[in-house]
């Protein structure tokens, strides 16, 4: 049932995101890629890891999809855009992710670890990543605070037109 | 305490080697988005596909071998991307507005 | 290093000098007046010939102060110092560039004035006194050898003075290149001194010279050839003598410091320096002397029908310059640097005077249009004269002694020399009588506006000309003969250096000879008064020459130019042209173009991978990536 339930997410995954990258309309893109976030955080939790799949779901389906929709809205894309490569390149990036997958599939098999030791079962908590990210990486944490802030300004200062103008 | 928790065997039911099947299919998924779309957006869905999959794979690893740093860097992780998108979809705007397009082909001025 | 005591430093500040006053118009010069100019350019030549009169008082009796004060150069055993050897030789040479030098500056002052490269001049001038000074002060031959092509070099920087005129420019080439053709001898020459010797220092090759010519003795003849080949091009000999007449395009100061006094005498200077060798080489000798003897005569008698004032002048010093050397190659060492020194004093005069004139008529050249100048110029008339009777040696004026000198020295080897040494003094006698004749008296033969204009020149002109007048009249006095009653002071000084000549001719032998020579040196004076001031004779113009074949051939100075031309310079043109247009065009320029297409076509293949599409870095980047991670498995 468990292994069931894997497959089963893994399945949805693979297949969203190949729509999401096939898709000629954007706007489904983006949203076969929120089915993929989706399963993923999924994954997440077949793995006992809760907190990151509630954050995930938080983050990139609350905020950065979010962001892209905006975006898209923004820029009045909703229709189809149909700027296709050549049929060659295609081939040739195809054949280059395939070859990408194959390399590192062997580089996985080649490597030796010892997996399905001792499971861990609460280092997925809230509590267990709390202690971690605000004792051994309280200052990593707060340091990406300030890398919120400077894209932030970033942003702003980006779209500001007066600027870009001037 | 454990027991009233999701359960165990979920966990143990898959080996490892799935998992990282998935995410390395998941990230190869990306790079051909990435190279094969001409679609600013969509690129950008790809990366954003892509380091999913590393996430995906970091807490893999994190459970089998009973270790929650990896999680906190999957954390880490998730507040770059988020800050990335954010400067990304910025500068896409500021390109559409310049040149009305959000075709990569179009930007052929990388070069001396 | 030797301590510096007093010697070093002055033999050092002689010829440093001149060579800061040159670094210090160089810079400064356009910033100067002309006044200031002048008197600074002047004034460390002075101090240089004042330094040298003390030099003159330290010499010892019998020996040289070697003045050491570095290493030059250094390269396994070749070896050359930067020394120099103040001896007999060097001292007077010295005297000699220096004060003459120093004279011609204050000239300058007068002559150049007004003129826009005035501190230009004055800095090249100053260049050359040093090199002349290093080029007479060394102890070695490569030394020598830097001063020997410095002064080249000035004297082509001064004849192409005025460089905007081709003609001039073209006449400063062909001294250098003339030079250049002398020097390569010289070069090889040096090359053989140093492969059999080991060194370059005069003293040390002086002391070996008779064990290498035990070894072999070809080796020193052909030593002695090569270098004699180098003076035949400073000096200005048959063959490589067409650049001195042409050189007459510099200002007239530069022809009478360079072009007679100084710089074309470093070739007798080199051989009477070298003459331990050449007593060793007799076939040299015998070339010298017939070498000197073709320049002397032909010389001569190219100068009888010249009709410009300083080629005249030019011609005479080519001959007396040959006949300097004729002195040489019979072993009259002392003679011939008797002569040298006598003529630097005369012909230096001669040429001021004719530069005084030249001033005084504002730029013409041409004897055929001057006549009757000697009321105009009065002190120009006289010491132009005093020169005049000094070259053509009558007594008691210097160059009867030193001219006499040498014909005597001759008469003891071969009384058939002495016929035609006595023939070149005759010619000399000719073609200055009537230089003098045709330019000072007679009826005046220009224009009467003209004859107006006619001024004479500045006092600071003329009173180098009294000095030189004074030194040409009495310069004779340093070296009379025991017939007399003289003691020869000149050839007894030169002991240490110059072996004295044994052939002394018995007095009552002397004295014909000498009887001989001034009756007839008298008898072509009135036949050239008689031609040139009774009958009024005037130079043929130039289309009347034409008909005329021998005087023609003697004012187309024997057609060595035009021979030059024929058989060295056209084929080599013709040659040039044709690898120019075959050789270079269509191969080595195609050659090297070709590889410039092929690099230029290359690139443009490799630009094109930067062709500054996104996805195609990306993709670039995708291939890199996969290909590091595919060589990590492999490994």
């Amino acid at each position: 049932m468990a292994a069931a339930l894997f497959y089963a997410l893994s399945l949805i995954c693979i297949v969203s995101s190949l729509i999401m990258i096939f898709h000629k309309n954007t706007m489904y893109s983006v949203l076969f890629l929120l089915v993929t976030f989706f399963s993923v955080a999924g994954l997440y939790v077949t793995l006992n890891a809760q907190f990151l799949a509630i954050v995930h779901i938080i983050v990139y389906a609350g905020a950065i999809m979010v962001l892209f929709l905006y975006v898209i809205m923004f820029l009045n894309m909703s229709h189809i855009i149909n700027f296709q490569k050549s049929k060659a390149i295609k081939i040739a990036a195809t054949a280059t992710g395939l070859m990408f997958l194959l390399v590192i599939i062997a580089a996985l098999s080649s490597a030796t670890y010892n997996g399905n030791v001792t499971a861990g079962h609460e280092i997925g908590l809230a509590s267990t990543l709390g202690h971690i990210i605000f004792n051994e990486f309280l200052i990593p944490f707060e340091v990406s605070s300030i890398l919120f802030l400077s894209a932030m300004v970033g942003v702003v200062i980006f779209n500001k037109k007066d600027l870009i103008d001037e | 305490m454990n027991e009233t928790l999701i359960t165990p065997d979920l966990v143990m039911a898959v080996p490892l080697e799935h998992y990282i099947a998935v995410s390395a299919i998941l990230f190869s998924i990306g790079i051909i988005g990435v190279l094969m779309r001409r679609n600013l957006i969509v690129m950008f869905l790809s990366i954003e596909l892509m380091l999913n999959s590393v996430n995906l794979l970091a807490v893999a690893f994190s459970i089998y071998h009973n270790d929650s740093n990896a999680q906190a860097f999957v954390f880490f992780i998730m507040v770059v991307a988020a800050a990335e998108i954010a400067v990304g979809l910025a500068m896409l705007v500021m390109i559409y507005r310049n040149i009305r397009t959000i075709d990569i082909d179009a930007l052929k001025q990388l070069k001396w | 290093m030797a301590s510096f005591d007093t010697t070093h430093i002055i033999s050092l500040l002689v010829p440093l000098l001149p060579l800061a006053g040159f670094f210090g118009y160089f810079l400064y010069g356009d910033k100067l007046s002309e006044s200031k100019v002048g008197t600074l350019a002047s004034g460390w030549v002075i101090l240089s010939f004042l330094l040298s009169l003390v030099l003159f008082g330290q010499i010892p009796v019998d020996g040289a102060i070697q003045v050491n004060y570095f290493n030059w150069m250094q390269a396994g055993s070749f070896t050359v110092p930067f020394a120099f050897q103040i001896d007999q030789l060097s001292v007077i040479m010295m005297m000699l560039v220096t004060g003459v030098g120093s004279l011609i500056h204050i000239y300058s002052i007068g002559y150049m004035h007004g003129d826009n490269g005035f501190s230009r001049f004055f800095a090249y001038l100053n260049l050359f006194i040093f090199f002349m000074l290093l080029l007479v002060m060394a102890n070695n031959y490569v030394l020598m050898f830097a001063g020997w092509e410095g002064v080249g070099l000035c004297s082509y920087l001064l004849i192409g003075f005025w460089y905007k005129n081709p003609e001039y420019s073209a006449a400063a080439n062909k001294a250098f290149i003339v030079n250049r053709i002398g020097d390569l001898f010289m070069l090889y020459g040096l090359y053989m001194i140093f492969k059999h010797f080991g060194t370059f220092v005069y003293s040390d090759i002086n002391g070996m010279a008779q064990s290498v010519f035990n070894a072999d003795t070809a080796i020193i003849g052909i030593i002695t050839l090569l270098l004699f080949a180098g003076a035949t091009g400073k000096s200005a000999q048959i063959p490589l003598h067409t650049w001195l007449p042409d050189a007459m395009a510099g200002p007239t100061p530069v022809s009478a410091l360079i072009h007679a006094a100084t710089m074309v005498t470093a070739g007798i200077y080199l051989i009477i320096r070298s003459n331990v060798l050449f007593a060793l080489a007799p076939l040299t000798n015998e070339i010298i002397v017939i070498i000197g003897l073709a320049t002397t005569l032909v010389a001569g008698m190219i100068a009888l029908k010249q009709n410009d004032i300083k080629k005249v002048l030019a011609y005479s010093t080519v001959s007396q310059l040959g006949l300097m050397f004729f002195a040489l190659g019979v072993g009259a060492y002392a003679a011939a640097f008797f002569h040298l020194l006598t003529h630097a004093f005369f012909k230096a005069l001669l040429f001021l005077g004719a530069g005084s004139v030249i001033h005084g008529m504002h730029g013409e050249q041409d004897i055929r249009k001057m006549g009757g100048l000697s009321g105009k110029m009065k002190y120009t008339h006289i010491t132009f004269l005093i020169a005049v009777i000094a070259i053509i040696a009558l007594p008691p004026l210097s160059g009867f002694f030193s001219k006499d000198y040498i014909l005597a020295s001759v008469f003891g080897k071969s009384p058939v020399l002495w016929f035609f040494g006595a023939l070149s003094g005759l010619l000399t006698a000719f073609y200055m009588m009537r230089l003098y004749l045709l330019v000072f008296k007679g009826k005046s033969r220009m224009p009467e506006a003209d004859a107006a204009k006619i001024h004479e020149s500045p006092s600071v002109m003329l009173m180098p000309l009294y000095v030189l007048a004074g030194l040409s009249a009495l310069g004779g006095f340093m070296n009379i003969p025991s017939i007399f009653g003289g003691s020869q002071w000149l050839e007894n000084f030169l002991k240490p250096v110059v072996s004295l000549s044994e052939l002394h001719i018995d007095h009552g032998t002397e004295w014909i000879l000498m009887g001989i020579s001034t009756v007839l040196v008298l008898g072509i004076v009135f036949w050239t008064y008689n031609m040139y001031v009774k009958k009024n004779d005037v130079p043929e113009s130039d289309a009347v020459l034409a008909t005329m074949p021998f005087a023609n051939f003697l004012n187309r100075k024997f057609y060595f130019d035009e021979f030059y031309d024929a058989v060295f310079s056209q084929p080599l043109l013709k040659f040039s042209t044709f690898i120019q247009k075959w050789i270079e065009t269509s191969i080595v320029d195609k050659v090297t173009d070709s590889f410039g297409m092929l690099s230029f076509f290359l690139s443009g293949q490799v630009r094109k991978l930067q062709n500054g599409h996104i996805s195609f870095y990306l993709f670039a980047m995708v291939l890199g990536i996969l290909g590091i991670l595919t060589i990590f498995i492999l490994l």
